[in-house]
C-alpha cells in the first residue's frame, strides 16, 4: 500500500485541485498560473530528453510547440466553431469532450513528424551545427505560418473557446485545468517510462560516447529519431493545451524567446533529471508571476539569479540526479516500473 | 550538503507560491481601482511606458482635486499596473490577476493586438470592462460586449492614406513595402492595395513587396520598387524600419515621396531617420505640433514632466482612461459588490454615444469600436509632426 502513496496522492491532488477550482477557492488567476505551470513542465521535461539525456543542443522547441498548437486548434475550430474555411461547424458541441483529446493527440503527432526536420540531419551532424538546424526549424515553422493566410497568418488564429465551452456545456467543471493536469502527468510518465526502459538507455549512451554506443550495438540513428520525435511530439501536446488555455494563438508567441525560456528551465533544473526539469518549470513560472510587480527590474533579478545559480551550482538545481536519489526515503512511497 | 540546497530551494518555492496566493488581498474604502495591463517589458517597452506615464499624470490630476466625484461623493483613484511582458499568455495572466486578485473595476490595455485579443477574451469571460487604447485588430472587440477600444481600425486608415496620397501627390501609381510578420503592417498594406486599385484601376499598385520583422537590409525589395517607378511608396511599418527603408531607397536613387501610417508616430523616428524623413507624410491619431485646446495642454504638460513629446499611445491611453472614468461617473453610484459595479460601468460605457477626447471626437455605435477622425501629418524641417489635414469617416 505504501508503495502506491505517490500515485494515489497524485490523483487525489488532481481531484482536489479541480474541486477547489470548481468552488472558486482557487481563483481564475491561480488556475491560469497552474495551467501555464503544467504546460511549462511538459515543455521542459520533453526538451530535457534531447538537451539533457541525449546531450544534444536543441534550441527550436518553440517551433514544435507551435505546430502542435496550430494543428490541434485548426481541428477543434473546424469541428466546433464557425470559421472562414468551412463555414458552419462540422460537429455538434456535445462531441467536444470526445474530439478534444483526439485533436490534442493529432497536434502532437504532426509535431512529432515535424521533429523529423531535426531528427534526420542529426544522423550526420552534432553539437553546434545541429543547434543551428534546430534554430532554423523554429524559424521555418513561424515563417510558414506567417505566410498561411487561411489560418490568419501573423494576425493569429482564434475560435478555440467554442470547444472548451462545448465541454462546459456537458458538465460545468474547469475542464482545461483537468486536461492540463492529465497532460502533464501523462507526459512526465511517458518520458520516465522511456528513459528508464531498456530501449531508452540508448539515449544517455549517445550522450556519453556516440561511437562507443554504436559499437555496443545501440542503433544510434534509430535512438535519435525516437528521441527527437518523442520530444517534439510532447512539445506539440503542450502547444495544443496552451492554445486552448488562451483561446488564441499567434505564431510569434512561439519564437526563439519561447525556445530560450524552455532551455533556461532545462538548464536550471539540471540536465538529465526529470524531477529537476519539473521543479525548475514550477520555479520559473512562479518567479515570473511573483516578480511581475518589479516590472523592468524583473529582467535584472531573474538573469542575476540564473548567473548566481550557475556560479554556485553549475549542474543546475538537481544535476543529473532525481529527487529520489537525494532523498532515498522517498523510494518507499512509489513503485515505478 | 546537496540535500540542504534542495531543501532550501523547495522551501523558497513553497513560500513563493504562498506569496502569489496572498498578493493583492488588501482592501480600501472609498477608492476606485482601475487596472492597467501594459507592455512594460519585452519587445515594445516604450509603448507600455508612455501608457503608464499618461495614466499617472491623469491620476495625479484627479487625486489632487480630491478624487473622482461619483454620485456626490469623491473617491480617490488607485491605478494598478501589471506588466504583460508583450507576451500573449502573460497578458491573460495579468488580466486575470487584475480581475481576481486586485479586484479592479475596469482594465485599460493591453495596447498591442497580440496581447489585447487573448486578454480581451479573458475580460469578456470574466465580465470585466476592458478598453484597449491602441489595438487595431478587429478581433479584439468582435463579439465581445465587455471590450472597447479608443483607436480607429485599419480598414479606416487604409483609405485615408490612399485618398490623401492621390490628392497630395497627384499620384496614379503606388508601391507598397510592408512587414509580412507584423499583422498590423500586413493588414494595412492589403487594405491600402484594395482601396488604391478600386480608385485607380487594377495594376496601379506597381510593386507590392514584403520583408521580415528583424530585417535591416531592404535593397532587394527597394530595387524592384524603384525599377517599377511608382509615384509614391506606402510604408505601413514601424518607425525603426521606416528610418532604414527611407535611407536605403534614397541611396538607390528614389526621389519621390513616401506615405506612412500611425506606427511612424514615435518620438524616436527623427532621431533614427534625421533629415531624410523631412517632408514625408503619415496618417495618425493626433498631431502633436500645432495642437490646440486640451490636446495642447496634455502635450505641454507631458513634455515638461517626462522630457519628451508624447506619441499617440500616450494620448490614446489618456482618452481610454478618461472614457472609463466618465463611464464610472455616468453610472451615478458605486456598488459595494465589485461584480455589480463592473456591470453598471460596462452598461455606462456602452451607453456613451459621443466622447470628446484629445485624439478627436469618438462616436460609438454599440460595437465597442469608435468612429473617429484620422489626421495626416507632415514632418517639418524641425522634425515636428505638423498637422496637414483631418480625414473623417463619412
Amino acid at each position: 500500500m505504501q508503495k502506491h502513496t505517490f500515485t494515489i496522492s497524485l490523483f487525489v491532488g488532481i481531484f482536489a485541485l479541480t474541486v477547489l477550482a470548481q468552488f472558486g477557492v482557487i481563483n481564475q488567476y491561480l488556475q491560469s498560473v497552474i495551467m501555464l505551470m503544467g504546460v511549462n513542465i511538459i515543455l521542459s521535461t520533453s526538451l530535457n530528453l534531447v538537451n539533457g539525456y541525449m546531450g544534444e543542443f536543441s534550441c527550436g522547441h518553440g517551433g514544435f510547440m507551435c505546430v502542435g498548437a496550430y494543428v490541434s486548434s485548426v481541428i477543434t475550430v473546424l469541428c466546433f466553431s464557425k470559421n472562414q474555411i468551412l463555414g458552419a461547424p462540422l460537429l455538434p458541441p456535445s462531441l467536444a469532450l470526445l474530439a478534444f483529446p483526439i485533436a490534442l493527440f493529432a497536434g502532437a503527432a504532426v509535431a512529432a513528424v515535424a521533429g523529423l526536420v531535426v531528427a534526420i540531419p542529426s544522423f550526420k551532424t552534432r553539437g553546434d551545427y545541429l543547434a543551428i538546424i534546430t534554430l532554423a526549424a523554429n524559424y521555418i515553422v513561424i515563417s510558414a505560418i506567417d505566410n498561411m493566410e487561411i489560418i490568419g497568418g501573423p494576425r493569429g488564429f482564434m475560435g478555440m473557446n467554442a470547444t472548451v465551452n462545448g465541454m462546459k456545456g456537458l458538465l460545468d467543471i474547469p475542464w482545461m485545468l483537468l486536461w492540463v493536469l492529465f497532460g502533464t502527468v501523462f507526459s512526465v510518465w511517458l518520458l520516465r517510462r522511456f528513459v528508464t526502459s531498456t530501449l531508452g538507455k540508448g539515449v544517455p549512451a549517445i550522450a556519453q560516447d556516440e561511437i562507443a554506443a554504436e559499437i555496443m550495438s545501440v542503433d544510434t540513428n534509430r535512438m535519435k529519431l525516437i528521441a527527437f520525435m518523442l520530444s517534439s511530439g510532447i512539445a506539440g501536446l503542450a502547444g495544443g493545451l496552451f492554445a486552448h488555455i488562451l483561446g488564441y494563438v499567434n505564431p510569434h508567441s512561439f519564437d526563439i524567446m519561447k525556445s530560450t525560456e524552455v532551455m533556461v528551465m532545462v538548464y536550471l533544473g539540471g540536465m538529465g533529471s526529470l524531477s529537476g526539469a519539473t521543479l525548475s518549470a514550477v520555479l520559473f513560472t512562479v518567479l515570473l508571476e511573483v516578480l511581475r510587480p518589479l516590472e523592468i527590474w524583473k529582467w535584472v533579478v531573474i538573469p542575476l539569479l540564473l548567473i548566481l545559480l550557475m556560479q554556485f551550482r553549475p549542474e543546475g538545481i538537481m544535476g543529473n540526479k532525481e529527487l529520489s536519489d537525494l532523498f532515498p526515503k522517498l523510494k518507499k512511497f512509489y513503485s515505478f516500473k | 550538503m546537496k540535500g540542504m540546497t534542495v531543501k532550501v530551494l523547495v522551501t523558497v518555492l513553497a513560500l513563493a507560491l504562498g506569496a502569489v496566493a496572498l498578493m493583492g488581498c488588501g482592501k480600501g474604502e472609498d477608492v476606485i481601482k482601475i487596472g492597467f495591463n501594459l507592455e512594460l517589458t519585452g519587445d515594445i517597452p516604450k509603448v507600455g511606458e508612455a501608457s503608464k506615464f499618461a495614466a499617472e499624470m491623469l491620476k495625479e490630476d484627479i487625486n489632487a482635486k480630491g478624487g473622482l466625484e461619483v454620485g456626490g461623493k469623491k473617491y480617490k483613484l488607485e491605478f494598478v499596473y501589471q506588466d504583460n511582458e508583450a507576451k500573449a499568455e502573460s497578458a491573460v495572466n495579468a488580466a486575470l490577476k487584475l480581475i481576481t486578485q486586485d479586484n479592479v473595476v475596469a482594465i485599460i490595455g493591453p495596447n498591442s493586438s497580440k496581447q489585447a485579443i487573448p486578454a480581451g477574451g479573458a475580460c469578456n469571460d470574466n465580465q470585466t470592462p476592458m478598453v484597449s487604447p491602441w489595438s487595431t485588430n478587429p478581433d479584439t472587440t468582435k463579439d465581445r460586449p465587455w471590450v472597447f477600444r479608443a483607436a480607429f481600425l485599419d480598414p479606416f486608415q487604409g483609405p485615408v492614406a490612399a485618398n490623401f496620397a492621390a490628392k497630395q501627390f497627384g499620384a496614379k501609381t503606388s508601391a507598397v513595402l510592408f512587414d509580412i510578420a507584423n499583422d498590423y503592417s500586413k493588414g494595412l498594406a492589403e487594405i491600402f492595395k484594395t482601396e488604391w486599385e478600386k480608385k485607380s484601376g487594377a495594376g496601379t499598385v506597381v510593386a507590392f513587396e514584403s520583408h521580415g520583422t528583424k530585417d535591416q537590409d531592404f535593397s532587394a525589395q527597394l530595387t524592384k520598387i524603384v525599377a517599377a517607378k511608382p509615384d509614391f511608396i506606402f510604408v505601413p511599418d514601424n518607425y525603426n524600419q521606416v528610418a532604414l527603408i527611407i535611407k536605403q531607397a534614397r541611396d538607390l536613387g528614389y526621389k519621390g515621396p513616401f506615405m506612412g501610417s500611425d506606427a511612424w508616430g514615435s518620438a524616436e523616428l527623427m532621431t533614427l531617420c534625421g533629415k531624410e524623413c523631412i517632408g514625408q507624410f503619415f496618417s495618425t491619431h493626433y498631431a502633436a505640433a500645432g495642437a490646440q485646446g486640451a490636446t495642447k495642454e496634455f502635450i505641454d504638460r507631458y513634455t515638461t514632466k517626462y522630457k519628451y513629446v508624447p506619441d499617440d499611445v500616450a494620448a490614446l491611453t489618456w482618452d481610454a482612461t478618461r472614457l472609463v472614468l466618465q463611464a464610472i461617473q455616468e453610472a451615478g453610484k458605486i456598488e459595494k459588490d465589485i461584480k455589480a459595479e463592473r456591470k453598471i460601468v460596462r452598461d455606462a460605457l456602452a451607453g456613451i454615444k459621443q466622447f470628446d477626447g484629445i485624439t478627436g471626437t469618438m462616436k460609438f455605435s454599440g460595437t465597442g469600436d469608435p468612429s473617429k477622425c484620422a489626421v495626416v501629418v507632415q514632418i517639418s524641417p524641425e522634425g515636428k509632426f505638423e498637422f496637414k489635414e483631418s480625414v473623417c469617416p463619412q
